[in-house]
């Protein structure tokens, strides 16, 4: 590896870990159209910043493009107040204007300024390392390291001074303003922090791509995860992981960095949402097919309880009187059996002790709704888990 | 009854949604000590009532003070349950955990909790009979039972006043008598507990003070004395009757 290789890899992952903070809060506030809404219309703001700095990764520039972030979410916010229209509509209304005047502005200073709408759009990453911090002659590396850098710190210090108030006011605004904890303030804040993250990312990988670094991490560890710190973490490694995984995806196809980085962070939402343990599809297909079984060895063992009469209890007779097919009264029974839960006398079914004991407990289940009663038979029935 | 203190006074209230009115010109004294219902039709402003005496929404005019002094200045001696509808409860956290957030106020910004905060969040859930379920995820708990972990957050305010919007709402009856002994115990050690309310035919079993509100307020008074036909009729607009003797 080149140290231009390892310096693209560290800028990646420091991206990547920078916009996964804001967009943990973002997905959990139902927010990522927001993202979306931003790393757009930041774009007048760079345009501008550049006229002004004439340097693309001055931090004026940065804190300039970061209000023009801010402005959207404001505009949004005053156009959906409003009540004519909806927020979602608000959010298509907003955006598309505050970019199109960025991409005027550069089509009329073309020739002027060092900034086209590729970059703009997919980012120029693999040239990062060109433009180089010198003092006194010694080589500091990339400036665009340091800066994102500095946003990543700066976001780390604020999760960790303003967890508690960006936890609650994410999931009870109402209690947040009544404790004296100001939601307009947290939330402004979080759209600062998210601004300054997009314009410190829009460089590396461009403004359609930086929406996937923001949402998409966070989106995979939301289905991993019931707790906050953890989705964070997750987060956060998710992120680091495809932006490494992506580049090298990039290095062997040959292709651009920020649309593998997207990609691999797609396969990664994929395969979370395909596989995780319990939110993944794949284990609620699972869980439903369990649950199918076990309600119907219920409706099973309910009948037998409800019913001395031999008619009743038939090995054919169950067949017709359930109504089920004959493959599902098969593999009823047979489960019932496995459990020791029936016996099967000259084809007549009875329960034993242990079906009585577990028919009682559940019907007590069914009536009363009360857990306590079932914390035994729990562990091998997915229908009593809630 | 000898006079009391008054716990909360709201002078003159009037709130807008978008330039209507959705309560007007309310003054109500609530005095310490009451386990009162709001009572009132739907739209009537019962929760904007609460949500404006706890600066969640801005009134257009008058004020609102809590022992004399503004609200601001007594947040921590107010707690407020807000309908249980109005939080996601798909949120990653434990029952524990929200309960934990009622220890906020009192820590104030940045400010971490800590022991005492979490031995105080654990006593508030066994309290309302929740301790087992202390490290369940909130989705996983059933409609009464997150409106449990609601109030216990509430109780680890321990504060003087509790506002309450809609706590029997979608819970079973077990759940409802559990929330009403421990708001009557609330009353015992003289704090003052406001709920809005939607049975009727529970308030004079539930509460010993009432406020009817219909965009104006109504009524307000000792459950024996004011909560009769002639009331409720002015409320809702329609001839109810409800046997008050039972």
């Amino acid at each position: 590896m080149t140290s231009a290789q390892i310096e693209i890899q560290i800028i990646a992952a420091l991206v990547a870990m920078a916009c996964a903070i804001p967009g943990v809060f973002l997905v959990l506030r139902k927010m990522a159209l927001i993202t979306d809404a931003i790393s757009h219309s930041i774009l007048p703001g760079i345009v501008i910043g550049f006229f002004i700095t004439q340097d693309l990764n001055s931090p004026w520039l940065i804190l300039l493009a970061s209000l023009t972030g801010v402005l959207t979410v404001f505009l949004v916010e005053r156009i959906q107040k409003s009540g004519l229209v909806k927020e979602d509509t608000a959010i298509g209304l907003v955006f598309p204007a505050l970019f199109s005047i960025g991409v005027l502005l550069i089509a009329k200073n073309a020739n002027d300024i060092h900034l086209d709408i590729d970059a703009v759009l997919l980012g120029e990453i693999a040239f990062a390392p060109f433009d180089r911090i010198f003092w006194n002659g010694i080589d500091f590396g990339p400036k665009s390291l340091w800066i994102i850098l500095s946003i990543l710190v700066v976001n780390l210090s604020l999760l960790l001074f303003f967890f508690k108030e960006l936890k609650l006011s994410t999931f009870d605004k109402g209690l947040s303003t009544a404790l004296g904890f100001s939601p307009v303030v947290v939330h402004y804040g979080l759209m600062t922090m998210a601004s300054v993250t997009t314009v410190g990312a829009f460089d590396a990988v461009g403004a359609i791509l930086v929406v996937a670094l923001m949402i998409a991490p966070a989106a995979a560890a939301y289905m991993l995860t019931n707790d906050l710190k953890k989705m964070l973490l997750l987060a956060v490694c998710f992120g680091a992981l495809s932006a490494i995984l992506g580049y090298w995806l990039a290095y062997f196809l040959d292709a651009s960095i920020a649309g593998s980085i997207t990609s691999v962070l797609g396969l990664v939402f994929l395969s979370v949402y395909l596989f995780a343990p319990h939110k993944g599809i794949l284990s609620i297909l699972y869980r439903n097919k369990q649950q199918q079984i076990e309600v119907s060895l219920i409706t099973f063992l309910l009948h037998l309880n409800n019913h001395d009469e031999k008619s009743e209890r038939h090995i054919k007779h169950l067949n017709e009187h359930i109504n089920w097919h004959k493959v599902k009264s098969k593999k009823v029974v047979e489960l019932a059996q496995k459990n020791n839960m029936i016996r099967i006398e000259n084809e007549y079914i009875s329960l034993t002790e242990k079906g009585k004991s577990f028919t009682d407990l559940a019907i007590n289940y069914i009536i009363t709704n009360d857990d306590s009663k079932i914390e035994s038979i729990k562990e091998d029935f997915f229908l009593f888990r809630g | 009854m000898t006079q009391k203190k008054i716990a909360v006074a709201i002078d003159d209230l009037t709130v807008a949604y978008n330039y209507k009115p959705v309560l007007w010109d309310i003054d109500l004294e609530i005095p310490e000590g009451v386990l009162m219902a709001i009572v009132g039709p739907n739209g009537a402003g019962k929760s904007t009532l609460l949500k404006s005496i706890l600066g969640i929404i801005e009134p257009v005019a008058g004020s609102v003070s809590v022992f004399e002094k503004s609200y601001e200045s007594q947040r921590k001696k107010v707690a407020y349950v807000p309908q249980k509808g109005s939080v996601d409860w798909d949120f990653p956290t434990t029952a524990l955990d929200v309960v934990m957030m009622g220890t906020y106020g009192s820590l104030g910004w940045i400010k971490r909790p800590g022991a005492k905060e979490k031995k105080a969040s654990l006593e508030a859930l066994e309290k309302v009979g929740m301790l087992a379920f202390r490290d369940r995820q909130i989705s996983q708990l059933s409609g009464g039972q997150q409106q449990r972990i609601f109030l216990a957050r509430a109780l680890v305010q321990n504060a003087e006043i509790y506002f309450m919007d809609e706590p029997f709402q979608g819970v079973d009856a077990t759940t409802e008598i559990a929330i009403i002994n421990i708001l009557k115990e609330l009353r015992k050690l003289g704090k003052t507990v406001v709920v809005v309310h939607h049975d009727l035919q529970t308030v004079p079993e539930y509460f010993d003070w009432v406020t009817f509100l219909n965009v104006k307020k109504i009524a307000t008074g000792p459950v024996k004395d004011i909560f009769n036909d002639d009331n409720l009729t002015k409320t809702y607009g329609i001839n109810y009757k409800v046997s008050l003797l039972q």
